[in-house]
């Protein structure tokens, strides 16, 4: 018991965080699909904001995974 | 050292571990021992030497070399890259490498211009193109592969067992200090010019009376005070965690090739170059896939730097 909690506190922290980030990155994939359909000439610059967004979304959980990875591993 | 098993564990703490210098528990500067994360070992080579050189019990004064010489070699290149150009541009033949940094100049230039508001600020452009070299330069590190640089510091040698550089961590990146160190340069930038923008009083107000009116002070400040830093403190976490998750997928990889060479000491040579090929594919699809994520975070790290600068500017009344 007391050797898998570290190893359960790891995988929860790899895999919860990913479901926030993914909730959001569907979200914001769906609204640029949406903008593209409404206006397609904004699409080169609807691209850039959306990358950046993701990149903003995907912070938590990468931070999330990287801690977790340390617990798994380091 | 004695015959060492191949062992993904010891394998990953290996790499997970800075070349580290600093203060020994005899009160001498060294360099960290090559065996800190093998238990036994450790405690063997305390007894023989009576010292011992642990980066745990070094504190706040351990240096961690390979992070410093990365991150200072790469900020010299592209100083020496940019200066070298600039100072030979010419405007009728221009060089390859000079059409490549005029393009990243206008980038950086028309991305500063449409997020940044106050005119006459003369140090946010060139922070911006030194952010975003900087950090892609040391990005770019990451594609690198993990055990080359040890490899060649250590005269073509695996740095497990020989050599004096036991660790090297080419990824400067992928240690928290480097971009503690960048935000917490921003995050004083920030500072000073929200105080030289609105005055103290100004800035202190900004934190203490913004949603709610001046009857809700201290549920202002806890609303404000901790947005406020989280920002300057997400800004390192994010680069830190993006590449740091990227390294570490990399060295997982890695470790099949562990597999791989563990099926063939046992015989088993057609698994043994199966598991190989496996490795090799995974680490190009993943390199390729990392590629985004590299340009990506460091255009967001400068995009963050200027936003975070223009909202330093912003007056809310």
């Amino acid at each position: 018991m007391e050797e898998t909690l570290p190893l359960i506190a790891g995988a929860l922290m790899t895999g919860m965080g990913a479901i926030g980030g993914a909730i959001g990155v569907g979200l914001a994939a769906s609204k640029y699909i949406e903008g593209i359909a409404r206006q397609p000439e904004l699409q080169a610059y609807l691209l850039g904001q959306f990358f950046i967004m993701m990149a903003l979304i995907d912070a938590l959980p990468i931070i999330s995974l990287a801690f977790g990875l340390i617990q798994l591993f380091g | 050292m004695a015959e060492k098993e191949l062992n993904s564990d010891y394998f990953i703490k290996h790499h997970l571990q800075n070349l580290t210098f600093g203060q020994c528990s005899d009160g001498k500067w060294r360099f960290a021992d090559g065996h800190i994360n093998l238990g036994a070992e450790h405690t063997a080579h305390q007894e023989k030497e009576g010292y011992t050189c642990d980066p745990k019990e070094m504190g706040f004064n351990a240096i961690h070399v390979d992070t410093m010489l990365m991150s200072f070699l790469l900020g010299g290149l592209f100083c020496f890259l940019f200066w070298s150009v600039a100072r030979k541009a010419s405007v009728t033949s221009p060089s390859k490498l000079q059409n490549a940094i005029e393009y990243a100049f206008d980038f950086v230039r028309s991305g500063v211009s449409d997020t940044f508001v106050p005119k006459g600020n003369k140090i946010i452009g060139p922070l911006a193109l030194t952010t975003i070299t900087w950090v892609l330069l040391m990005n770019i590190m990451d594609l690198l592969p993990v055990d080359l640089v040890p490899w060649i510091a250590n005269g073509f040698q695996s740095s497990t067992e020989h050599g004096w550089v036991h660790y090297f961590k080419v990824l400067p990146v992928a240690d928290i200090n480097a971009p503690a160190g960048m935000a917490l340069g921003v995050a004083i930038l920030i500072h000073y010019y929200s105080i030289k923008e609105k005055g103290v009083g100004g800035f202190i107000s900004e934190l203490t009376l913004q949603p709610l009116g001046k009857w809700a002070i201290p549920f202002n400040m806890i609303v404000e005070i901790p947005g406020f830093y989280a920002k300057q403190a997400a800004l390192a976490l994010r680069l830190y965690g993006n590449l740091f998750a990227g390294e570490m997928i990399f060295i997982l990889i890695a470790c099949l090739y562990i597999y791989s060479a563990e099926l063939f000491q046992a015989g088993i040579l057609s698994q043994s170059i199966m598991w190989g090929i496996v490795g090799i594919l995974l680490q190009i699809v993943w390199a390729i896939f990392h590629v985004l994520i590299i340009a990506l975070q460091a255009y967001v790290f400068m995009i963050l730097t200027v936003v975070f600068l223009n909202q330093a500017h912003e007056t809310h009344h």
